[in-house]
């Protein structure tokens, strides 16, 4: 009744009571939201430039010398990145070979083999292992992991392969502390694997299931679903989903400080200690003075560099996936 | 999937024995699959009993109403810390959440389709996963080095850079989720595009957006490596300008986890046991918000 009264009401009586938006918020909000867009590729813009400047004093006196030299000696001030880029790709690397296995197979599990009411909490326990804080797998490996690796691996490993040719340079360890470049990569494994298991996942989700159907019908075993279906379909967007572990795994920095043992030269073993390009930033940055911080930057740049290229040829082949 | 093999025997074709190899491998795979799978669960579990074993005997009402201590002094601590990494923690988000939702907003509304748009998303996500050190660098060669001095501003600073990448991918995500009706209906009552979005698009979208501010707050809360070169870190309650080191729970926690000194230990257990079981709770709290709002 009396929402009939005001229909009729309302042309003549209240056209002005409506609020009527001025033009200029809408160009404002317009331009304030651009700009902030355009604030996304001024940072990255800002991070190369930076790098580049802060460390252009330490490329400018060594030259290309800072890529191959191995030698860190803050006394003379001489300083080679060699030993962390090594060290960088070896963790990466270890972490790969652990990571990606686990992470595929964690990946099958969630798609094809868990019952459909366990699959919501297993997925989200992978996640959490996400969320958990760098500091603290640095603090799980520091703590508990070293010490169980020094005694149950460490020891007996060195002991058997001493004297042996390749395998006794690669796997003898000098100082069986536990801390070193094969213990670093063993974390990082865990801290990349819930990042390649949920894009994996998602690629496999979004597989159309009727491909999966007809080979059901024909005959073939979840196995052969897997191996021969879904794997070459969603074949390129894994290897995406495994350069963005690697990725994460190169610029890692609180865990890798804790267990890698943070030595400047070059060791062949996996078992001795090494450091890497962000351990030894995250190391040494706070003390450091005049060439030996441009040093530090100018290991940071090259540390965005590579993980800049294996970023962008991650994202290009994961580009269809949603999340991240 | 029941479908898969039928369990007729059929004792005279050649294909029995070759049946049996593959459903070897198949069962092998799935052992395989499912042990990788419980693995990686037994570690989380394993990380969280050890932070519940260690750090419970360290929380104490001390804990959060004392400083830090200095070194070899006895008792302290965490209060400074925690309340530091809370007003860090929520600068970064104060810094991002704007730049985020609207850059978000620019990508999904304005921008959509346009070459511009699809770089910036590009840029937004190698940003995502960029390594969180080199954020704290650059912030260092920006805000510290310049102005002589670490400060809670650069600190903040740096969180909120990687915040942003973080609200701009679930903002945009949330608001592509957004039927196109809506905003037109938003349209033909004569609404301008400015208008539409922030109270039509932006409402629908509102519950995921929040979430997507709730996980960049889970994943600045527990960093470390740009804290180290911004904030840094001290034994006293912060100056309420941010000027000079703020005292935060992650640089505390690695800078006592391996001193010689046992209070300063226990305090870091603490510490951890605290920082670790705020950003699981965000992070559940945040994926409820997902899960009730589909």
């Amino acid at each position: 009744m009396t929402a009939a009264t005001d229909m009729t009401s309302i042309p003549g009586a209240r056209p002005v009571a409506r609020k009527t938006p001025k033009a200029g918020f809408d160009l404002f909000f317009r331009n304030a939201s651009f700009g902030a867009a355009l604030l996304v590729l001024v940072l990255l813009a800002g991070i190369m430039i930076s790098m580049i400047i802060g460390g252009w004093p330490a490329f400018r006196e060594f030259g290309l010398g800072f890529i191959t030299s191995s030698v860190w000696d803050t006394q003379n001030e001489q300083y080679g990145a060699w030993p962390a880029i090594v060290g960088t790709l070896s963790t990466a690397l270890i972490a790969l070979v652990i990571g990606v296995p686990l992470s595929l197979g964690i990946a099958v599990y969630l798609t094809q083999l868990a019952p459909a009411w366990f699959k919501k909490p297993v997925a989200t326990a992978i996640e959490l292992l996400a969320a958990v804080p760098s500091i603290i797998y640095g603090m799980w490996g520091l703590f508990v992991f070293v010490p169980l690796f020094a005694a149950n691996v460490q020891i007996p490993v060195s002991n058997i392969v001493e004297g042996m040719p390749i395998l006794g340079t690669i796997l003898y360890s000098r100082s069986p502390s536990g801390l070193g470049i094969f213990t670093a990569g063993f974390i990082l494994a865990f801290m990349i694997v819930p990042f390649i298991a949920s894009i994996t996942r998602d690629m496999l989700e979004q597989i159309p299931s009727v491909l999966r159907e007809s080979a059901y019908g024909i005959g073939a075993t979840t196995w052969e679903v897997v191996r021969h279906v879904l794997v070459p379909q969603a074949g390129v967007s894994i290897i995406g989903a495994i350069m963005l572990g690697l990725g994460r795994a190169l610029g890692e920095t609180m865990a890798v400080t804790f267990v890698v043992g943070n030595a400047n030269r070059l060791s062949a073993s996996i078992l001795d200690p090494g450091s890497t390009i962000a351990s030894r930033i995250a190391n040494e940055f706070n003390e450091a003075m005049g060439l030996q911080l441009n040093a530090l930057i100018a290991l940071g740049c090259i540390l965005f560099f590579v993980t800049f290229v294996v970023l962008v040829i991650a994202r290009l082949l994961v580009a269809r996936v949603k999340r991240y | 999937m029941t479908m898969t093999t039928t369990p007729r025997e059929l004792p005279h074709t050649p294909w029995g024995r070759v049946r049996q190899s593959r459903r070897t491998a198949d069962r092998l795979m799935k052992i395989i699959a499912t042990a990788f799978t419980f693995c990686a669960i037994f570690v989380l579990f394993w990380i969280l009993g050890m932070l519940l074993v260690k750090g419970i005997g360290g929380l104490s009402l001390a804990t959060f109403t004392a400083v830090t201590p200095g070194p070899g002094t006895e008792g302290g601590g965490l209060a400074n810390a925690i309340v530091g990494s809370f007003v860090l923690t929520f600068l970064g988000i104060a810094i991002a959440t704007p730049i985020g939702v609207l850059a978000g907003t620019w990508l999904a509304e304005y921008g959509k389709g346009s070459q511009l748009a699809n770089l910036i998303r590009f840029i937004n996500d190698i940003l995502l996963s960029a390594p969180s050190i080199l954020i704290g660098l650059f912030v260092y060669v920006i805000l510290v080095e310049p102005f002589r001095g670490y400060s809670g501003w650069a600190g903040g600073v740096a969180l909120g850079i990687i915040a942003i990448p973080v609200i701009v991918r679930t903002t945009e995500d949330m608001l592509n989720l957004v039927p196109g009706p809506l905003r037109e209906a938003g349209a033909a009552l004569g609404a301008p595009p400015s208008v539409v979005i922030t109270s039509v698009t932006w409402r629908a979208a509102k519950a995921g957006m929040v979430t997507g501010i709730l996980l960049a707050l889970a994943r600045i809360a527990g960093e470390t490596a740009p804290l180290l070169f911004t904030a840094l870190n001290n034994n006293f309650w912060f100056s309420p300008s941010l000027a000079g080191g703020v005292s935060n729970l992650p640089v505390t926690i690695y800078q006592f986890a391996s001193a010689p000194y046992e209070n300063w230990q226990q305090l870091a257990w603490a510490g951890s046991l605290i920082i670790t079981i705020s950003i699981l709770l965000l992070s559940i709290i945040a994926r409820r918000i997902v899960a009730g709002g589909k």
